[in-house]
C-alpha cells in the first residue's frame, strides 16, 4: 500500500484562499525583540477563535544567531509543527536565502526592504517592507526604535491576513500587562505598518484569517512550564530548588512570579512556598531529598545535564526511599547539545537514573493541562511511594505557547503516604520499623523529623540496610530490601496515571507514543485514516508501565512506538518489559532538535508497511 | 614574665548533683548504638562531647536532626542522640540535604557533621555556600587529613610535604576550614582539638546556641592512618602545638566556660593523660573582628601551629531561612488548607491567561 501524502498547498492565481489553514515563519535575529512581536500575534490570532500554535526556534545566543518562530493555524485543530512555510517573513539577512527556499509554490515572503535579495523565485510573492523608513517615519524615541521595527511585520501581516487591529492592541496591552504606554508605542508601529501596506501591498487572495467559534472558547494559552508551575504551586509544593539551565529555568521562575499570588499565607502575609536557586544540580537535588525527608513537598526542575548531576541522589532517594520530584525538561543532549532545542532524549536517563539496580517512576505529560495535573500528582505518587519521581517535559511542551483546557481546581486532600505521627506511634506503643513491608505492598512507614516521641526516630542511609534502617551488610538483608522495592514498583504500576487510548475498531496497527508528540500523532493518523490506514492509539502517560499496555500491543498486528529521540528508547524500555511482544513493535524515532510532524510520522508508517505489509 | 598554673589546680565547678538533665534524663538517653570506628578515633571522642553537650543542655533529641556526608566521621551520626533522627547522605553533600531539612522544617535543631576529605575535598563547594547562606546550624568537621574508610589516602587539608605509607609525600598545600569558613562569611568559626574534650565540648554548646551557621573545626586524629609526629593533625603534633584563642567570654548564653582565665600560658591535663601547653597568642584578639580572624588564621598557618578557640563570631547578620520570609509555623507543619491556593487566585490567574 503506498499513498502519496501532500502537505503542500499551493495556491494557483484562481484558487480559493486558505482561511484560517497554513502556517506562518518569521526568521529574526535573536536578541532583536521578535519574541513580543510574535507572541502578540499569536494571541491575537488565538483570540479571534483560531486554532494556532506558535513554536519559537531559537539559538543558544543571547543576541545576533538566528531565531525563527512558525505559528501554524488550524482551522481543524491540527497543531503539530508543520515543515513546510507559507507565509515567510525574512527580518535576518544572514537567514534570507534559506528562508526564502523554504517557502511552499504559491506562498508570500516579506522582507525587510535592506536585506540583500539576489534571487526572487518565480511560484512566491514577494513583498519588501520598508521596515527602516517606516520606523523612522513612527517618530519614536531613538532608543526604541531598534524593539519596535519588528512591529512592522505585525502590521503588515495584520493588514494582508486580516488580522484584526483591536485584537493586535489588546494583544499587546496584555503582553506589557496592562501599562499602556509601552502598548500604546508599539501600536503606533503597527498602525503605521497597516497604513502603508493598505496603500501598496498588491492583494493577494491566497491566504485570509476569520474569526472563528468552535475551538477557542474557555481555553487559556499557556506554555507547559507556566502550567508545571502551577500545578506544583497548587499541588502543595513547599521547597523548589533549581540551577539556571534551559529549557527548565522559565519552570522554577514561574514558581517565583506565582508563588506570591497564591502562595501567601493570608493571615500572616508569610510565604508558604521557598524557591532557592542553587549553586549546582546536585545541590538543587540534595535540597530537595533534605525536604523530602523532612516531610515538605520539595522537587527541582532541570534538563539533560542537570539529570546527569542529580543521578547519585536519585539513587539515594530510591534507595533511601525518600520522596523527590524531578521536572525535566528535555533538551538535545548528549553533553550539552542544543540546549535550545526539543527532544525526548532522557527517556532511559530518567528511568535507570543512577546506579545499581533503580527504576523510576517517569511521567509523560502531553499539555499544559497534564503538566498541571502532574505538579500535584508527582508529589502524591512521591509521598505515596516514598521515592523519586520524575516528570519528563521537553522544550516544545515546556516553553512554546499552547492552546490549553483553563487548569482545573482540585481541593481533594493531598496524599501524604504512609507517615506515622507520634500519636500513631503512641498506639503502637512505639512499636515499629522503618523499612518493615507490613502491608504487603511494598512501601513502609516512615516517620518525619520532629515527631514528638521518642521512638520516632530512624537513621536514614543510602548504604546497606535492615529493616529497622540499621547498617547492615548482611546479603539477606540486602537481598530482601531490593525484592521489596521491586514489590514497590509493582504496587507504582498500578497508581501510575494510565494511558490514554482511542481505539478504532477497524485497526490492526497500533501506535504508542507520548508527551508533546500527541499532536502530530494525532494528525498522522487522520491523514492515514483519509487514506484508509487505521490505527488505535496509546498516549503513554507514565513509566512503569501497566496491564492496559501489554494489552494493547497484545490487540494489535504491528505498534509503532514514536518517540522524539534518536535511538528509540521507549521502544527499548517496552521490548525489555514486553519480550514476548516485542517483534510486533517497531520504533519510529527522530531526534533533528524540532517537534515530530505529522508528515514524518505518516512517510514513516507507510515505508514500514510498504516493506512489511500487514 | 610567665605565670603557670595548672589545670589540675584550678578551682572546679560543683559537681553536678543529680544524675538527670533539665529534662529529667539520664545521659544514656542521649547516646546512639555502638561506635564502629578503630578504638581511640579522636571521632568517637568528639561523638562523646556531643552527647554530653546535648544532656547538658537538655536538648530535646525529638527536635534534632543529625546530618552528614559519608566517611569515617559520617558514620559518627548513628553512635549518639539515639532519639533524633540521622541521615547519612551523600559524599560531599550533607550541606544541600541539611538546606533542604532546615527549610523545610525551621524548628529542627540541625547538627551537620562532615570530615575533611567530606568538605574540604569532594564538598568544598556545598561547604562554602551552605556558609555562604548562613544556614542555621551547627556544622562540625572532624578533620584528620586524611581518608579513612578507603584506607589512607591525602585530603584537601593534608600538610604540605607529609608522608603517607601508601601515598608517598604530599605536594599540595593544605585547604584550611576555618580560613574557607571565614572568606565565604562564616558568622561562627571555632577550632578545637579532639583530645581537649573541655574545650571542644564549650564550644560546642556555643555553637549550639548561635544564630547562623557554626563552623567547628575539630582536629581529629586518625590513630591508623595519619598518627605520624609529622602531621598537624596528630595526637602528638596536637599536644604540642595548639596555640589556644580563648576569650570565650563573647559566647552567648554560656554558662560552663572550663577554662580558668590565666596569664600567657596553661598546662592542661587532656582526658588521656597527656597535656598540652596552650598559649595565647593575642590576649585582645575580638573574635567579633573579621580581620584579627584572619590574621590569627594565618599567623597559626605560617608558624604550623593549631590556633584553638572562638575564632570568630557574628550574631548580626540573618540566617537564610530568616531571608525567606516563611511563615512561623513550619512548611512541613502547615495544613492542606495553608498550602492551598484559594479557587479564587487560581481563578485570577486562568483569567490572565485566556
Amino acid at each position: 500500500m503506498s499513498v502519496a501524502v501532500r502537505e503542500a498547498l499551493i495556491a494557483k492565481p484562481d484558487a480559493p484562499a486558505a482561511v484560517n489553514d497554513f502556517a506562518i515563519n518569521v526568521a529574526t535575529a535573536n536578541g532583536s525583540g521578535s519574541q513580543t512581536s510574535n507572541g502578540v500575534l499569536l494571541r491575537a490570532l488565538f483570540k479571534m477563535g483560531i486554532p494556532i500554535n506558535g513554536k519559537n526556534l531559537f539559538p543558544s545566543n543571547i543576541q545576533g544567531l538566528p531565531t525563527w518562530y512558525i505559528i501554524r493555524l488550524s482551522k481543524d485543530g491540527f497543531l503539530a509543527r508543520r515543515e513546510m512555510t507559507d507565509i515567510q517573513v525574512c527580518m535576518n539577512g544572514r537567514t534570507v536565502a534559506e528562508d526564502m527556499d523554504r517557502v511552499v509554490p504559491g506562498g508570500i515572503v516579506f522582507y525587510d526592504d535592506t536585506l540583500p535579495i539576489a534571487n526572487h523565485r518565480k511560484d512566491v510573492t514577494y513583498y519588501p517592507m520598508p521596515v527602516k523608513d517606516l520606523v523612522k517615519e513612527a517618530g519614536l524615541p531613538h532608543a526604541l526604535r531598534d524593539y519596535v521595527a519588528n512591529m512592522v511585520y505585525v502590521g503588515v501581516l495584520a493588514e494582508l491576513l486580516g488580522i484584526e487591529p483591536a485584537e493586535i492592541e489588546a494583544a499587546l496591552l496584555h503582553h506589557f500587562e496592562g501599562k499602556e504606554k509601552a502598548a500604546g508605542l508599539n501600536m503606533k508601529m503597527v498602525e503605521s505598518a497597516i497604513d502603508w501596506a493598505s496603500e501598496h501591498v498588491l492583494a493577494h487572495d491566497g491566504y485570509r484569517v476569520e474569526r472563528m467559534t468552535g475551538f477557542n472558547e474557555g481555553k487559556i494559552l499557556v506554555d507547559g512550564n507556566t502550567a508545571g508551575a502551577l500545578g506544583a504551586l497548587a499541588g502543595g509544593l513547599s521547597l523548589a530548588s533549581w540551577y539556571p539551565i534551559t529549557p527548565s529555568s522559565s519552570l522554577a521562575e514561574s514558581i517565583e512570579k506565582y508563588a506570591p499570588a497564591l502562595r501567601t499565607d493570608p493571615d500572616t502575609g508569610k510565604s508558604t512556598v521557598a524557591v532557592i536557586q542553587a549553586e549546582d544540580e546536585l545541590a538543587a537535588m540534595g535540597m530537595v531529598v533534605g525536604a523530602g525527608w523532612t516531610g515538605a513537598r520539595a522537587m527541582t526542575c532541570t534538563s539533560g545535564p542537570g539529570i546527569s548531576l542529580m543521578a547519585e541522589f536519585a539513587g539515594l532517594s530510591y534507595f533511601a526511599e525518600v520522596p523527590a520530584v524531578i521536572w525535566d525538561i528535555q533538551r538535545m543532549g548528549p553533553s550539552t547539545g542544543l540546549p535550545t532545542r526539543t527532544s525526548q532524549g532522557d527517556i532511559h536517563a530518567a528511568y535507570y537514573m543512577s546506579h545499581g539496580d533503580t527504576r523510576h517512576v517517569v511521567l509523560f505529560p502531553a499539555n499544559p493541562a497534564e503538566c498541571f495535573e502532574f505538579g500535584r500528582v508527582a508529589f502524591d505518587l512521591a509521598e505515596e511511594l516514598q521515592t523519586l519521581v520524575l516528570v519528563l517535559s521537553d522544550l516544545d511542551l515546556g516553553m512554546n505557547s499552547h492552546i490549553s483546557e483553563p487548569f482545573e481546581y482540585s481541593d481533594a486532600p493531598f496524599k501524604r503516604g504512609k507517615v506515622l505521627s507520634a500519636e500513631d506511634l503512641e498506639e503502637r506503643q512505639g512499636s515499629w520499623a522503618r523499612y518493615m513491608d507490613v502491608d504487603g505492598d511494598g512501601v513502609t512507614y516512615r516517620t518525619l523529623p520532629g515527631t514528638k516521641h521518642n521512638m520516632a526516630a530512624y537513621f536514614t542511609r543510602g548504604t546497606g540496610h535492615n529493616e529497622y534502617g540499621y547498617y547492615s551488610e548482611r546479603p539477606d538483608d540486602w537481598e530482601q530490601n531490593l525484592e521489596r522495592l521491586k514489590r514497590k514498583f509493582e504496587t507504582a504500576r498500578t497508581m501510575v496515571p494510565e494511558p490514554v487510548l482511542d481505539e478504532d475498531d477497524e485497526a490492526r496497527i497500533g501506535i504508542i507514543s507520548l508527551g508533546s508528540n500527541h499532536d502530530g500523532v494525532e494528525e498522522g493518523r487522520a491523514r492515514l485514516a483519509a487514506v484508509d490506514v487505521a490505527t488505535s492509539y496509546l498516549r503513554l502517560r507514565a513509566l512503569p508501565i501497566d496491564a492496559t499496555v501489554r494489552s494493547f500491543i497484545d490487540r494489535y498486528e504491528t505498534v509503532f512506538v514514536i518517540e522524539a529521540n534518536s535511538d528509540g528508547q521507549l521502544h527499548s524500555i517496552l521490548t525489555t518489559e514486553e519480550p514476548a511482544q516485542a517483534l510486533k513493535m517497531k520504533s519510529i524515532a527522530k531526534c533533528d532538535g524540532l517537534p515530530l510532524s505529522a508528515r514524518f510520522i505518516v512517510e514513516q508508517v507507510q515505508q514500514a508497511l510498504q516493506e512489511q505489509p500487514l | 614574665m610567665s605565670t603557670r598554673t595548672t589545670a589540675a589546680k584550678a578551682p572546679r565547678r560543683a559537681a553536678r548533683p543529680a544524675k538527670t538533665n533539665p529534662l529529667g534524663l539520664e545521659k544514656t538517653a542521649y547516646r546512639g548504638r555502638p561506635s564502629t570506628l578503630c578504638k581511640g578515633c579522636g571521632h568517637d571522642s568528639i561523638s562523646q562531647r556531643i552527647v554530653n553537650a546535648a544532656w547538658e543542655m537538655g536538648l530535646d533529641q525529638t527536635q534534632v536532626v543529625k546530618l552528614s556526608g559519608i566517611g569515617c566521621s559520617s558514620k559518627t551520626p548513628a553512635y549518639y542522640l539515639g532519639w533524633s533522627h540521622g541521615f547519612n547522605s551523600l559524599h560531599g553533600r550533607m550541606p544541600s540535604v541539611a538546606t533542604g531539612a532546615i527549610i523545610a522544617n525551621t524548628n529542627l535543631q540541625v547538627i551537620g557533621v562532615s570530615g575533611d576529605g567530606d568538605s574540604a575535598s569532594i564538598g568544598i563547594g556545598q561547604f562554602k555556600h551552605a556558609v555562604r547562606r548562613n544556614l542555621p546550624m551547627v556544622y562540625i568537621v572532624e578533620n584528620n587529613g586524611v581518608y579513612g574508610l578507603t584506607k589512607g589516602q591525602f585530603s584537601a587539608t593534608a600538610d604540605e610535604g607529609q608522608f603517607l605509607k601508601y601515598q608517598g609525600v604530599n605536594d599540595l598545600p593544605p585547604l584550611d576550614i576555618c580560613m574557607e569558613a571565614l572568606t565565604a562569611n562564616a558568622t561562627f568559626i571555632a577550632r578545637s582539638f579532639a583530645g581537649d574534650p573541655k574545650q571542644s565540648e564549650t564550644l560546642l554548646k556555643a555553637a549550639m546556641n548561635h544564630r547562623g551557621i557554626a563552623v567547628l573545626d575539630i582536629i581529629s586524629p586518625c590513630v591508623t592512618f595519619n598518627n605520624h609526629d609529622t602531621s598537624t593533625k596528630s595526637y602528638g603534633f596536637g599536644r604540642a602545638n595548639e596555640v589556644r584563642l580563648h576569650d570565650l567570654s563573647f559566647v552567648p548564653e554560656f554558662e560552663e566556660i572550663e577554662i580558668e582565665d590565666y596569664e600567657d600560658e596553661i598546662e592542661v591535663e587532656l582526658h588521656d593523660g597527656g597535656s598540652i601547653v596552650l598559649k595565647k597568642i593575642d590576649p585582645d584578639h575580638d573574635p567579633k573582628d573579621r580581620t584579627a580572624a584572619y590574621s590569627a588564621i594565618q599567623r597559626s598557618l605560617d608558624e604550623k601551629k593549631l590556633i584553638t578557640g572562638l575564632l570568630y563570631i557574628s550574631e548580626e547578620e540573618p540566617t537564610f531561612t530568616e531571608l525567606l520570609n516563611l511563615t512561623d509555623t513550619p512548611l512541613t507543619q502547615l495544613s492542606q488548607d495553608k498550602l492551598l491556593p484559594s479557587r479564587e487566585a487560581l481563578e485570577g490567574v486562568m483569567a490572565s491567561l485566556a
